[in-house]
């Protein structure tokens, strides 16, 4: 068996808003092993993000609250982690690539700048190389050898002339190249797991296939264990291994790729994928999945997803259903299966 | 950037021409009649009459207004209708005096501004954020003045620290000048004693001109900061390991500080044309009570010298601005 990565279990999380205490998170359960490519899906303010970002503690709190549950990265709980110890572990352990390229690079630092503070704090050594000592002979070789292995980097995903362009600042770069640049400075400590949320969701059509080609060659190269968030089932057929589907605060299904696609079991996983438009679907017939996404602040009781479910029974509304193993390999939260 | 640079400094003398244009017709216009106010009541007609000749104000005012430029270009910029000195010495060394406080209040509201707003941010809502607010609020909203005759009764009269009025003390050799700023020119004759006095004299003066940088850098700084910490570069920082001291003092500061800089540069500009209320409770010999005075008397000559002079100032102060403006900011500095 490979080694457990990341073990979420009955993780809650309530949001304090202006509006009252929204219910984020209603005890999500999620396993990465190592070397797997997680596929989380889900509609938008499912919860994905904030799942994914419970694992490096990126979660801004407040507003954010948790309220149960644990997070252990390599057995242990993020949760109970000083702010020293978290940073310890976003440096070396987890990298994280976010859904918006234009605005996640510092506009007014070079990208050279940038990437050798990246790549310094991933050996622990910005501190000793920055402000006041910045300009002891030790530091600046240090920051020679980190900007030699950032123009490496910055080839290695793609970027033309990169020796020059490593000057330029973020607003001389496109989207595309900007993504390009994020990717190089999360995968440059080695990071045991990758967190890619919605990587080109911002990005031209054109652009997405060629920045998800780059992060598959990556993972083959490095071993990466990726958890890629996207509300796009094809990507997810496409570059995943596994798949964890997300309604409304937690995860209903989870299991293979290829098992899920071919006997998807939660009402709501078959309604997403019936929604994929491929080349069998005749014109007029593409379903979505009928009414829409529950309230945070005042759940329906029970199963969350039971008032838009076609299939729904009396004891759905009784209790949150949990989710069980239907199948070797393959979980499920739904009353239909349950015994 | 060399293209930028020279096509503003291209545009320096226009301005001054028209700012000449306006200023010299302006104090011809003004009503009152500097001549009577400065030769007094019991002048004779034919002494008014010469005076009258000895400035040139019989000649049409174009005529007026080329020689006035011809003798400026020459370094002539007249002497005073009331104590008959060059305008442009004494320009200088009020000029001097107001450059020293200027920068030094600059100086010290910096010191103290940037950590105010730096500890507000970050405990935003909680009592470190309350206190500079309260701090600033406060400069702002009680008249300079006030605050200036306060800090004389409690540190010159009750506490008898220091002195309230003046640059130097009268009992003291003046130190010999070569910059006209004081604690420059101590230092540079290796006078520590004087640089000391001086530093003495300019304290209270300096700490109520430094409070308005105060209040306002502390608000400026501490709402961009903020504004800079919701953005997405921070979220990457972190996720990348960026120590919390580094990501404050490098990143968000750089971004930060570009807003506070061109406000500071309006600062200087404003406070480099002398703070009259400033001067005049500290008895600071600056351009301020030196225009004012000036004024007052319808000293037209020193009018005209000291509005020239403060608008050049201005528009170097702006340049710097610009300048600074662009080397935080990349976005402009290629555009």
């Amino acid at each position: 068996m490979r080694e457990l990565l990341v073990d979420i279990k009955a993780l809650s999380l309530e949001m304090v808003t202006l509006d009252g205490v929204a219910r984020v998170l209603n005890g999500v359960n999620l396993t990465i092993h190592r070397g797997d490519l997680v596929g989380l899906v889900g509609e938008t303010g499912c919860g994905k993000s904030v799942t994914a970002m419970s694992i490096p503690q990126l979660v801004p709190q407040p507003p954010a609250r948790y309220s149960g549950g644990e997070v252990r990265f390599l057995g242990e709980n993020v949760l109970e982690k000083s702010a020293e110890e978290l940073r310890r572990l976003r440096s070396r352990h987890i990298g994280v690539v976010f859904q918006d390229p234009m605005t996640g690079l510092n506009p007014v630092f070079s990208v050279e700048q940038q990437m050798v503070d990246a790549l310094l704090s991933k050996q622990d050594l910005l501190a000793a190389t920055t402000l006041g000592r910045r300009w002891l002979p030790s530091s600046r070789m240090q920051r020679r050898h980190a900007q030699e292995r950032a123009i490496a980097l910055l080839r290695r995903v793609g970027i033309p002339e990169a020796e020059k362009r490593i000057h330029a600042y973020p607003h001389e770069f496109s989207g595309g190249m900007r993504q390009r640049v994020l990717i190089a400075m999360a995968i440059a400590g080695r990071p045991d797991l990758l967190i890619a949320d919605e990587p080109t969701t911002a990005l031209d059509v054109s652009v997405q296939a060629q920045i998800l080609r780059l992060i598959a060659e990556l993972v083959r190269e490095i071993d990466l264990t990726v958890l890629l968030i996207t509300h796009n089932m094809g990507l997810v057929a496409q570059l995943c291994n596994r798949i964890a589907v997300m309604y409304a605060g937690s995860v209903v299904e989870s299991g293979p790729v290829r098992r899920i696609l071919r006997e998807p079991q939660h009402p709501y996983t078959r309604g997403l994928l019936q929604a994929i438009v491929t080349e069998k679907t005749g014109r007029g017939t593409l379903q979505g999945v009928p009414g829409s996404v529950p309230s945070l602040y005042e759940p329906p009781p029970g199963c969350r997803f039971a008032p838009r479910c076609q299939e729904a029974r009396p004891q759905c509304t009784a209790a949150l259903p949990r989710l069980r193993q239907s199948a070797p390999d393959h979980q499920v939260a739904c009353v239909l299966y349950e015994e | 950037m060399l293209r930028y640079l020279l096509n503003r400094l291209l545009w320096i003398p226009v301005v001054l021409i028209l700012l000449s244009l306006v200023t010299f017709v302006i104090s011809r216009l003004v009503p009152g009649d500097p001549v009577k106010l400065a030769a007094g009541p019991q002048a004779r007609p034919e002494q008014i009459e010469k005076m009258i000749e000895e400035f040139g104000l019989d000649r049409p005012l174009h005529e007026q207004y080329l020689r006035y430029m011809g003798g400026l270009l020459q370094g002539d910029w007249g002497y005073s209708i009331g104590n008959r000195r060059a305008v442009l010495p004494d320009l200088l060394t009020y000029f001097a005096a107001t450059l020293e406080l200027t920068v030094v209040a600059t100086l010290l509201g910096l010191l103290v501004g940037i950590p105010l707003a730096v500890v507000a941010a970050r405990w935003r809502d909680r009592w470190p954020d309350h206190l500079s607010r309260f701090v600033s609020i406060g400069a702002v909203s009680v008249p300079v003045f006030w605050i200036a005759i306060v800090l004389q009764l409690v540190f010159g009269q009750l506490l008898q620290w220091l002195p309230v009025s003046g640059r130097f003390d009268p009992r003291q050799s003046y130190p010999q000048s070569i910059t006209g700023i004081l604690l420059l020119d101590t230092l540079l004759a290796g006078n520590l004693p004087g640089f000391w006095t001086a530093s003495r004299y300019l304290l209270l003066p300096a700490l109520c001109q430094s409070l308005l940088v105060v209040a306002l850098i502390t608000r400026q700084l501490r709402g961009d900061l903020l504004e800079m910490l919701r953005k997405d570069f921070v979220m990457v920082a972190r996720a990348n390991g960026i120590q919390e001291r580094i990501l404050w003092s490098r990143y968000l500061m750089k971004n930060a500080m570009i807003a506070t800089v061109s406000m500071l540069g309006f600062l200087i500009g404003f406070a480099l044309g002398g703070s009259v209320l400033i001067e005049f409770v500290f008895d600071w010999p600056g351009i301020g009570q030196y225009a004012t005075k000036a004024a007052l008397l319808l000293d037209f000559q020193v009018i005209m010298g000291s509005t020239l002079f403060i608008g050049v100032v201005v528009v170097v102060v702006n340049l710097f601005t610009d300048l600074a403006y662009r080397l935080v900011d990349p976005r402009i500095r290629f555009s």
